[in-house]
């Protein structure tokens, strides 16, 4: 028995990500209250569990912004440990760099269904004044850097959330499993986000679970990217490794070079990632073309291809975007001042029955939905 | 004096089908076939056979075949027929074995040991007969950074670049050793198909600027035919460094070819050897090569991209990583089995690397450097399918250039003869007799129609591999795998071995 459970632990990790490159079908949920109203966790949860069949138990997981008010203008590091090495090491490394006022245990509770957790902790910290001063990065690069350290070269450590006031919930197992593990029912936010991953293969490491996070970006995706390399090596060029060979990955660090790097304007991410078709682009007027034929002459290797719908999470704001020819269902909604994006419109309809609208977002065409007062979500 | 050489090739007549109406005669200008009036027989002198296919393929009563002489040495491993007849030749002549087009040895070709994907079940192909299939390129430097003005427009640097309908672009070959008929069209084609052909160093003759909105001008070491209205005339400049069929050695066009038009084009007299040195004289080191990089853009107020080709030698990606530097707009890297209108066959047959161990490493060593957004990358010598032009766009490089397929198009049978001056096609001659079998309007659309079956099957690949957009192949790797590769050439090409 002891040499089967070996050899199923020698193939989980061979087939670990960034051993391999596994396609995930998933299921995809989101909503944003514009106002800020702290929405709870847990409609995320029954939402995903309606769209149960579309998740195959090897993953789960879950973003929140604007859940940990106390804690608003510190660094919040979710990291999973292999062991106690793993935490020392990473612990050590993170005391030297940030003034961490509180870390603990995240609660957890016993769930049938999960099964082979690491040791997760959180830390909250803020940069010390001296390493800011000292180093030539800015301060969000720095801290990126640090975590892109942690969970390149301290073995068994992995920190999975980096963002302020928001954090990361995930884990393997089906969503409403991995929910209820992380007592998402304590949870409030203005934004969540949720992911249920159907991969096409049998890994077991939690890391490998979505939401995909860096700073305050969180994405989910459903899909599987065709322009993987292409972006991919596109993305190296500038420094990002993308060491997990996952398209939430490559899709994580796009949008973070596209809008925190060179400032891009949302809309104008999206049309990299998702553009026109130099058809459509040819009949514009004269400065839209300009513009367009610029951006994807310019950013042609971030041009992604093959399905996805995906949802961004960002601090104050969500955006949902579809590849441009529509090859994965994504659903919109709106009720008062909370916008829903779900892969199925039933995930929506369990948590808010008599939406104000639904609609089902075009190609390419980008769902934006930001707070109206950007300070309202602390 | 005894000849030692026996003919590679015999002519088989079969009298039974042989109406002797003499075409065979008239159309063959080496005098292979000679028709006997007293006996009333035509015979083939089999020593002057080049094996064109000229006499075959316009035979009205399809009498005529050319097979391999199986007239033989006492068989040998090492010392081959074709290493004892270089022999004879060299002690008969003194002088340096010459040949053309692209090497007949058998070199591998990495195209045909790498496999393309496909998608299924986790991702939808997708079918160009009823989605947008895009396969529009842009050729040159791009910018690198990017600010809003107020209005929400963006501001970048501006960088010329090419625009092509299809990756695909046609070689250089000069006017001189090609036809006029034969560059007329190449001109046409890339006209009709919003692509780009390339003057090569002979100059442009004065009846084809018309086409210059798809022409690319070249400058070479021998700097024919280049002034301010010819740098004007095309839409790009190219610095010809080195071709793949001959790195490191100049050309030599002959005197005999060189008649009043082509004189008037190089702007040399008539009947002198044409002769570009092998490198440019102005070009010692990289930093020269800035010199004429710039030099070429002041004469053209920096609104043209400059192109810079050379031949895939050993130290391929430091040098391409020099040019990238240089201020030039696009790299041409040309490998070792292209062809050449005239080589000398030890140079052609060994030296230089094949073009796709070049491209991987060029396009890795650019990215690892950070400068591969500085240039645009083309790449020939031997491409010579869709599906190569498909894996080379795949390994990293923006586009192609094709010359030995555009010429097989206008009627080439690669009987390697074209520094003979004595084509039978009509395409590398000057003899107005020859040239006029090439006709122009023919000629063009089988070159449109080549370019399009072959973006046609272009699209239906990426199809396959669910890629919409040619820049999500671009340097996608991933689509491809070696078959039958050791580590070390998986490694250089970046790519997996199928299974993988």
């Amino acid at each position: 028995m002891d040499e089967i459970e070996q050899r199923l632990a020698e193939v989980a990790e061979k087939n670990r990500e960034g051993n391999v490159r596994i396609p995930s079908g998933c299921a995809i949920c989101g909503y944003f209250s514009r106002k800020g109203k702290a929405l709870p966790a847990v409609d995320a949860v029954d939402a995903m569990a309606y769209m149960h069949d579309r998740s195959n138990g090897l993953g789960g997981g879950f973003a929140g912004y604007g859940i940990y008010p106390d804690f608003a203008d510190h660094y919040a590091f979710h990291i999973f440990y292999d062991n106690e090495k793993a935490r020392e090491d990473a612990e050590s490394f993170l005391k030297l760099r940030f003034d961490v006022s509180n870390m603990e245990r995240i609660p957890t509770r016993k769930v049938y269904g999960i099964s082979g957790a690491p040791l997760i902790w959180r830390y909250f910290g803020k940069l010390q004044p001296e390493i800011a001063a000292h180093t030539e990065l800015d301060e969000e690069e720095y801290v990126c850097r640090s975590v892109i350290h942690i969970n390149t070269k301290i073995k068994g450590a992995y920190v999975f959330s980096s963002g302020k006031n928001m954090g990361v919930f995930k884990g393997v197992g089906f969503p409403e499993d991995v929910g209820e593990y992380y007592r998402l029912g304590d949870y409030k936010g203005y934004c969540w986000t949720a992911h249920g991953r159907y991969p096409t293969n049998t890994p077991g490491w939690w890391g490998g679970a979505h939401p995909f996070n860096i700073l305050n970006y969180t994405v989910v995706h459903n899909g599987e990217i065709s322009s993987y390399d292409a972006n991919r090596r596109f993305m190296e060029i500038y420094g990002y490794k993308c060491t997990l060979l996952t398209d939430t990955e490559v899709i994580t660090y796009i949008i973070d070079y596209l809008h925190r790097k060179r400032g891009l304007k949302l809309p104008d991410v999206a049309k990299v990632i998702a553009p026109p078709f130099w058809s459509q682009i040819e009949r514009m007027d004269a400065p839209e073309r300009e513009k367009l034929t610029t951006l994807r002459n310019m950013y042609a290797s971030l041009l992604i291809t093959g399905p996805f719908s995906i949802i961004l999470g960002y601090s104050g704001g969500m955006m949902a975007l579809n590849d441009r020819l529509k090859l994965r269902s994504m659903v919109a909604a709106e009720k008062d001042d909370v916008t829903y994006i779900s892969s199925e419109e039933c995930a929506i309809r369990s948590i808010c029955p008599d939406p104000d609208r639904t609609w089902s977002p075009a190609g390419g065409e980008p769902v934006i939905v930001e707070l109206d007062n950007k300070e309202g979500g602390r | 004096m005894i000849d030692y050489i026996q003919p590679d090739y015999e002519v088989v007549r079969n009298k039974d089908l042989c109406i002797k109406c003499k075409v065979c005669v008239r159309q063959c200008a080496n005098e292979v076939h000679v028709y006997d009036e007293k006996r009333d027989v035509l015979f083939a002198d089999n020593s002057k056979c080049v094996n064109c296919h000229r006499c075959v393929t316009l035979c009205p009563a399809k009498a005529l075949k050319i097979v391999k002489t199986d007239h033989c040495f006492k068989p040998s491993a090492n010392y081959t027929k074709e290493i004892i007849y270089d022999i004879y030749r060299q002690a008969d002549t003194g002088g340096v074995l010459l040949s053309s087009m692209g090497t007949p040895k058998d070199y591998p070709v990495y195209w045909d040991k790498i496999l393309i994907n496909a998608s299924q079940v986790t991702n939808p192909s997708i079918d160009p007969l009823r989605e947008p299939m895009e396969i529009k390129t842009f050729l040159g430097r791009k910018p690198e950074k990017i600010e809003y003005a107020a209005d929400g427009s963006i501001k970048t640097e501006k960088y010329p670049n090419l625009e092509l309908k299809t990756p695909i672009m046609f070689s250089a070959m000069s006017y001189g050793s090609i036809s006029k008929n034969a560059h007329m069209c190449l001109a046409r084609a890339a006209e009709e198909l919003g692509t780009f052909y390339n003057t090569g160093e002979g100059g442009l003759h004065e009846d084809l600027y018309k086409y210059s909105p798809n022409t690319i001008v070249q400058v070479a070491s021998g700097r024919f035919g280049v002034h301010a209205d010819y740098l004007e005339a095309g839409q790009a400049i190219e610095i010809k460094i080195g071709q793949g069929a001959k790195p490191g050695i100049g050309g030599h066009l002959p005197g005999q070819k060189i008649g009043p038009d082509v004189s008037r084009t190089r702007m040399i007299p008539m009947g002198a050897d044409a002769i570009s040195p092998a490198p440019h004289h102005d070009i010692y080191s990289i930093e020269d090569l800035r010199q004429l990089v710039f030099s070429l853009k002041e004469a053209t107020d920096y609104k043209k991209p400059i192109i810079v080709k050379i031949a895939a030698v050993h130290n391929i990606a430091a040098i391409a990583s020099g040019i990238a530097r240089s201020g030039a707009d696009v790299i041409a890297i040309d490998g070792m089995r292209g062809g050449t209108g005239a080589a000398p066959s030890r140079i052609r047959d060994n030296v230089g690397i094949p073009i796709e161990l070049a491209l991987a490493s060029v396009d890795s060593r650019l990215r690892e450097e950070g400068i591969r957004n500085n240039v645009g990358i083309v790449v020939g010598g031997s491409i010579r399918s869709s599906a190569d032009v498909v894996k080379a766009i795949a390994l990293g490089a923006d586009a192609v250039y094709i010359a030995t397929p555009a010429l097989l198009a206008l009627g080439c049978h690669l009987c390697r003869s074209c520094h003979s001056g004595k084509c039978n096609w009509g395409i590398a001659t000057q003899s107005p007799e020859l040239v006029r079998r090439l006709n122009p309007d023919i000629g063009y659309k089988r070159l449109v129609n080549l370019v399009t079956a072959w973006s046609h099957e272009i699209m239906e690949m990426m199809g396959g591999m669910g890629i919409n957009s040619i820049e999500a192949l671009r340097g996608n790797r991933l689509m491809l795998r070696g078959i039958g590769l050791s580590q070390k050439e998986l490694d250089i090409l970046g790519i997996g071995h199928a299974g993988e």
